[in-house]
């Protein structure tokens, strides 16, 4: 390194002085862009409407109102009346209320199908990193498996396999996610393993177990965060997707986006906005994780730092 | 009875696909306790290679070592794993190059010296972090109790170094190892680091072996000095000895090409010619000649033995004549 590179160096480390961790320091970076703000914004939203659509929704969701009924025929599904924002759904509910509800289940699944895949890749990612050799071998042999099968045909016939329930969804979901997030984290394990700050603490004697936990999994976390907010947007449409394809929750009546766009493609003649709706709902929502995670992709990017 | 005593050590990397490489070739030396000795070369002379190989850090797969490495009576090289890992930090410890990328970034500096004092001294936490703030006091760290709780990227490229060396320490090693703790550093903290490492390892009695490719750093610390060319020590002296003269046309050409404040107006650098990519095999003859200005036939032929010569040990056929390998003032 040469002298001036290095005075550079200096000055910069007492300007990042009174700051905390890394971390902190790649989330200050993260929101300077404009992009990553209305990543927030949309994602922030979304789960504060998850939260309290319960508390704010004018009707029950998940029961049919008479004056919806009466008019209701299988030609004709009505739309916008008075105290009934968006009308009817073919059932004869409130679409307005279920549409706000269905914020709820829709991060519900997301967010339970992310986290199982984030749960089991990080397990089976972390035992190749960490031990190598053939554990490795193995593992990622059985990873490499589940991505040869493109991701929706997995989903799809783990989702035939098990009883139609929002479980088998979230964990068909899940099982897409799986090897991705196994492979990103041993990647940056392995990385780890060779780093310097990781040779430094086994020249001091550092007990292997230590040094996996303490040294090479937090450093290689990062990737992964970002893959998680990445593979919520796609387990929401992958869910909705497998909704769709009829093999989603058997439950017809819980208020889910993707549940609420499979129910009501048969529909799409009569009243096109059953279908709309949750659609563009789920892609604004898609969008907002993406570009979150994308946002923080680029700023944990080492060759973006600074 | 030496600290470590390191004997004929090599060091093959061997790779699918690829030749085996000899990184380090039939290397000895000794360290008596509480002395310094230097590692001088090039880069890709073999010196880091060495040094892990002492360390035991070198990868099982893919490196081959030979000879012996002994540590006060033990051999290193056989140790288990295990048994390495309880003697690494406690006996001998090691300072690297780069102090940003050789510390944690993602937990903060006293978490990074107390996990060495409980591994290895046995004491709790919070003896520990008194411990800690005690030790970054000691290697100069401002305002240690704060600095304590900060990250490795709150700190400047000095105080990093700082740190590093409180961790190595921490634990009173016998032996140190800084592989060219300062090569990252700005000058005017280069000197303090220097200094600084040589006041510790004085008054704490250890043993220290500086790598190094800056003949500056070893005429201000060393009392040994080895010089490693194309994985083999081509001379060794003491430092005295060598900086009065150094009769390895290698030494000599290093020498040579240093800045001298006293040197005649005018009077050009002479660099060594060529670079190590230039080198020819050891087995072949004498893996410097390409770039000699004293090579002849026989070196091209013959490999040169290291030999006691002129109150040092030798590697060369024709070294440079007493009368002109007179370098005084050189620093
Ligand atoms: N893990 C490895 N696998 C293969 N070759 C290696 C490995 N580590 C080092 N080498 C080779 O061994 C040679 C000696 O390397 P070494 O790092 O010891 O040089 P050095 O004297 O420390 O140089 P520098 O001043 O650049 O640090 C180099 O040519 C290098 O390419
Ligand atoms: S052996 Fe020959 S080539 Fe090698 S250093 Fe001596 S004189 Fe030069
Ligand atoms: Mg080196």
């Amino acid at each position: 390194m040469s002298i001036l590179s290095t005075r550079k160096a200096e000055k910069i480390d007492s300007l990042a002085e009174g700051g905390t961790s890394l971390a902190m320091d790649a989330l200050r970076r993260t929101f300077r862009s404009p992009v990553a703000i209305l990543g927030l914004v949309i994602v922030g939203l979304f789960v504060i409407l998850a939260i309290i659509s319960p508390f704010i929704a004018p009707k029950d969701p998940y029961r049919p109102y008479p004056e919806l009924k009466a008019e209701l025929t299988p030609s004709n599904i009505p739309g916008p009346m008075p105290g009934f924002l968006l009308g009817s759904d073919q059932n004869g509910y409130d679409f307005f209320s279920r549409l706000l509800v269905g914020a709820q289940q829709t991060l519900f699944v997301g967010v339970f199908a992310t986290l199982i895949g984030v749960a089991v890749g990080m397990i089976i990612g972390g035992l190749a990193g960490a031990f190598g050799g053939w554990v490795d071998s193995v593992l990622m042999r059985l990873t490499d498996i589940m991505l040869s099968i493109p991701s929706l045909l997995l989903a799809i016939s783990i989702a035939a396999l098990l009883p139609g329930s929002q479980w088998t969804v979230i964990i068909a979901v899940a099982m897409i996610g799986v090897p991705v997030f196994a492979r990103l984290l041993r990647g940056a394990m392995i990385a780890q393993r060779s780093s310097d700050h990781v040779l430094a603490a086994t020249a001091l004697g550092v007990k292997r177990k230590t040094i996996v936990f303490r040294h090479m999994l937090p450093n290689s976390i990062g990737p992964v965060i970002v893959q998680a907010t990445l593979t919520l947007a796609t387990a929401i449409i992958d869910a909705a997707a497998l909704s769709f394809l009829g093999l989603g929750d058997s439950d017809w009546r819980r208020a889910e986006w993707g549940l609420m766009l499979g129910n009501a493609q048969e529909l799409l003649s009569v009243k096109p906005s059953l279908a709309f709706f949750p659609a563009i709902a789920i892609i604004i929502v898609a969008l907002g994780f993406t570009l979150l995670g994308e946002s923080m992709r680029e700023s944990l990017d080492p060759k973006n730092r600074r | 009875m030496a600290l470590l005593d390191v004997r004929d050590l090599s060091v093959v990397f061997k790779r699918k696909g690829t030749r085996p490489f000899t990184a380090v070739d039939g290397v000895s030396f000794s360290v008596e306790p509480g002395q310094t000795v230097g590692l001088v070369g090039e880069s890709g002379s073999g010196k880091s290679v060495t040094s892990l190989a002492i360390m035991g850090l070198l990868p099982k797969r893919g490196a081959e070592i030979g000879g012996s490495v002994t540590f006060s009576d033990t051999e290193l090289l056989t140790l288990s794993d295990k048994q390495l890992r309880d003697r690494r930090g406690r006996d001998l410890g090691m300072v690297f190059q780069d102090p940003l990328s050789s510390l944690n970034p993602v937990i903060t500096i006293g978490l990074q010296i107390t996990e060495v004092l409980e591994r290895h001294r046995g004491m709790t936490r919070k003896e520990a972090r008194v411990e800690a703030a005690e030790l970054l006091d000691r290697v100069g760290l401002p305002d240690p109790q704060r600095r304590i709780d900060e990250y490795p990227h709150q700190l400047s490229g000095g105080m990093r170094q700082r740190v590093l060396i409180a961790i190595a320490l921490a634990c009173r090693p016998k032996l140190l190892i800084a592989d060219e703790p300062t090569t990252a550093l700005d000058v005017t903290i280069q000197a303090q680091i220097l200094s600084l490492l040589s006041e510790l390892v004085s008054e704490t009695d250890t043993a220290l072996i500086m790598i190094t490719h800056d003949l500056g750093v070893v005429a201000g610390l060393c009392d040994d000095v080895n010089v490693m060319y194309g994985g083999r020590i081509v001379e060794r002296a003491q430092r005295h000895d060598l900086f009065e003269r150094s009769r390895h046309p290698y030494t000599h050409g290093l020498l040579q090409s240093i800045p001298r404040l006293n040197a005649p107006r005018g009077e050009p650098l002479t660099p060594i010619r060529g670079s190590v990519s230039d080198n020819i095999e050891w087995e072949q003859g004498c893996a410097f000649a390409p770039r000699c200005p004293n090579a002849t036939d026989v070196c091209w032929s013959e490999p040169p033995e290291l030999k006691a010569d002129d109150g040092r040990m030798l590697r060369c056929h024709n070294p440079v004549a007493i009368g002109d390998a007179v370098t005084e003032g050189a620093l």
